[in-house]
């Protein structure tokens, strides 16, 4: 009786069970199509693999990137664990600026060109695709004395338009405000200022053409307000909370903090068509090793890749 | 040994060779004339290809936008959704940056030089002349640096002062145009001393003799005689001065906050170089175009200062 329960059992069990399996992996196969390539887990060979590139393109050693210089930071450090990985691959990287990168890959002059804004219509047309490798959020940083610790977007549309010019009117103690912000052009300022829909709009007292020179500034300026990617932040200066979200990178990953940018990566054609060094770098930043390299730079790990 | 030697012509004739040097020394005096010649034409077809260069890249944005809107527009919008290449401020940031450094620096200068030249015993110039040269030897970063950490606090004190509950004004925190002012007028001080000292010093002893004769004081001398007599030379120090001025990018990046606005003392303010150093990373299309238009326009700011400069030197030889 027992035995025949069992066994009566166990065939229907087995079935549902597969049957269960079977969807997911179907369910699995059909979401990592649309989404072009599971991401996260297993090694880069795997992924190399499933790329499906390795015997196809050339053998060759260099990977030559060149663009973005807030994905500067970003950058060095993915080309020397890189490197590391794969001792006798060479990868340069170049601070070119986004437009300028996406430029040279165009011309073939780099084989990646890093870039912190979205391709424009006109470089898609060209042939370039986008790889969104990473995610950046931009924090908005003032100098350590200000004890204002959160602004509605309101208040931080006001600082930057000039409607409010001492942080007095917004609670603060009797300072003047000093709007610091990037040169026009640089992706984050046409991030932050779309994200905040005051494009055009903003009145800077401060133009400079580095998240460093912004983050510099700020904490030496009473009263100054930034904005710099998440990436560079450090404790000389205060990340202020935007509508109560503080900003940290649980918030971005949820959607809750309001500001921030695409690293996108970008080749002359798709991933497959590249040579042999430049699949392996993708296949490097698209492993588990690739996105703790990620997390390691203060950046967020995108869940998929289109 | 006059034997030896008369020996020599006689073996020499004998063996038919004529005195003309040998076709081995020939080859390397031919080799040598046409090595300079390259090298000279090598910084001719530099000169020629920059120039021709910022041209080529300069006028189709002029082009394409009209003279008056680039010039005499002070809207820079270069990005935006209609966007507006206005570069007035930027151009007069730049006059005014420079005319104010030199207004600044060059009598600083004028005056340091007539004391190594003229007033400072032997061994106290000895020791103010290579601190002089030092000056010069300090990449511009550096004064932008210590611009950057001393001047702007000094300066944000001075306008947090003057401009108190103000409403219209935009605090920079320091970063504008007195400092950018103030850091230039440093950096031309060690052009502008060394040629106006090696002028002053070139005044013939006599001049400065016959005014002493004459019952002049030391110091009305160096006023009424020396000075004037070293004019040519002082003036080149201040032509080259300015052009010092004008094509300094990194230290008035550093300093000068990098908005675009009238040029006013507490005002933040982009010249004409620090337009290009910190856009080009970033722009593309019309943008980049533009940038090119304010490297040429720039260019041509050089040139005319050079070509004072030359013609300030051939009156000074006629």
């Amino acid at each position: 009786m027992n035995n025949n329960e069992i066994a009566g059992m166990n065939p229907g069990m087995n079935q549902r069970i597969r049957s269960i399996l079977l969807l997911a992996a179907i369910t699995a196969v059909i979401s990592s199509g649309a989404a072009g390539c599971v991401r996260g887990n297993g090694t880069p060979e795997d992924l190399l693999e499933s790329v499906g590139g390795e015997n196809k393109a050339a053998l060759d050693s260099t990977v030559i990137m060149a663009g973005s210089t807030s994905m500067e930071q970003f950058a060095n450090m993915a080309a020397e664990s890189f490197m590391d990985r794969y001792p006798e691959m060479t990868v340069t990287v170049q601070f070119t600026g986004s437009s300028a990168g996406v430029e040279a890959v165009l011309a073939g002059r780099a084989d990646i060109g890093n870039s912190s804004r979205d391709l424009k219509e006109k470089e898609r047309a060209s042939g370039a695709v986008a790889h969104v490798v990473a995610m950046d959020a931009i924090a908005v940083i003032t100098d350590r004395g200000n004890k204002i610790p959160s602004l509605t977007v309101e208040q931080l549309s006001g600082l930057y338009t000039g409607s409010v010019r001492n942080w007095q009117e917004i609670g603060g103690s009797d300072i003047p405000v000093v709007t610091v912000g990037r040169e026009a052009g640089s992706g984050t300022r046409s991030t932050f200022e779309e994200l905040l829909g005051i494009r055009d709009l903003c009145s800077y007292a401060n133009e400079l053409d580095s998240a460093g020179a912004v983050m510099a500034r700020v904490a030496a300026t009473p009263g100054a307000i930034g904005y710099v990617s998440f990436g560079i932040l450090d404790d000389t200066v205060c990340a202020l909370a935007i509508d109560g979200i503080e900003a940290e990178v649980e918030n971005v990953e949820t959607g809750a903090y309001l500001l921030w940018q695409p690293y996108i990566m970008v080749t002359d054609g798709e991933i497959n068509e590249q040579k042999d060094s430049v699949q392996r770098f993708f296949a490097y930043l698209w492993s588990e090793e690739g996105s703790q390299l990620i997390r390691k730079a203060g950046l967020i790990v995108p869940k998929s890749v289109d | 040994m006059d034997v030896s030697l008369q020996q020599f012509y006689q073996e020499m004739k004998a063996s038919g060779q004529s005195l003309r040097p040998r076709i081995s020394v020939r080859i390397v005096e031919a080799a040598a004339q046409a090595v300079f010649t390259v090298c000279a034409f090598a910084s001719l077809l530099a000169v020629v290809s920059i120039t021709l260069y910022m041209i080529a890249n300069g006028i189709p944005a002029i082009w394409q936008i009209g003279v008056k809107e680039i010039l005499f527009s002070a809207l820079w919008k270069p990005v935006s959704e209609e966007p507006s290449f206005g570069i007035l401020y930027i151009i007069l940031s730049s006059v005014t940056g420079t005319f104010l450094a030199v207004l600044l620096g060059v009598p600083v200068a004028l005056l340091t030089a007539v004391f190594l030249a003229e007033i400072a015993p032997k061994r106290l110039a000895a020791a103010v002349r290579p601190a002089v040269e030092l000056l010069a030897g300090i990449p511009s970063v550096v004064y932008g640096l210590l611009g950057l950490m001393v001047l702007n606090p000094v300066m944000y004190r001075w306008e947090q002062r003057l401009f108190k509950g103000s409403q219209t004004h935009q605090f920079t925190g320091g970063a504008n145009l007195l400092s950018a002012v103030f850091v230039l007028a440093a950096m031309i001080l060690p052009t502008v001393i060394s040629i106006s000292e090696s002028a002053l010093r070139a005044v013939p002893e006599q001049l400065k003799a016959s005014s002493m004769a004459l019952g002049a004081s030391h110091i009305q001398t160096i006023f009424r005689v020396a000075i004037p007599a070293a004019r040519p030379g002082i003036v080149t120090a201040v032509v080259l001065g300015v052009g010092r001025a004008l094509g300094e990018a990194m230290a008035v990046n550093m300093v000068s906050g990098g908005s675009v606005n009238l040029p006013l003392p507490f005002h933040s303010v982009r010249f004409l170089t620090t337009a290009i150093v910190s856009e080009m990373g970033y722009a593309e299309g019309l943008h980049r175009q533009v940038l090119f238009t304010v490297g040429m326009i720039l260019f041509l700011f050089i040139m005319l200062v050079n070509m004072l400069l030359h013609a300030i030197l051939r009156r000074g030889d006629g």
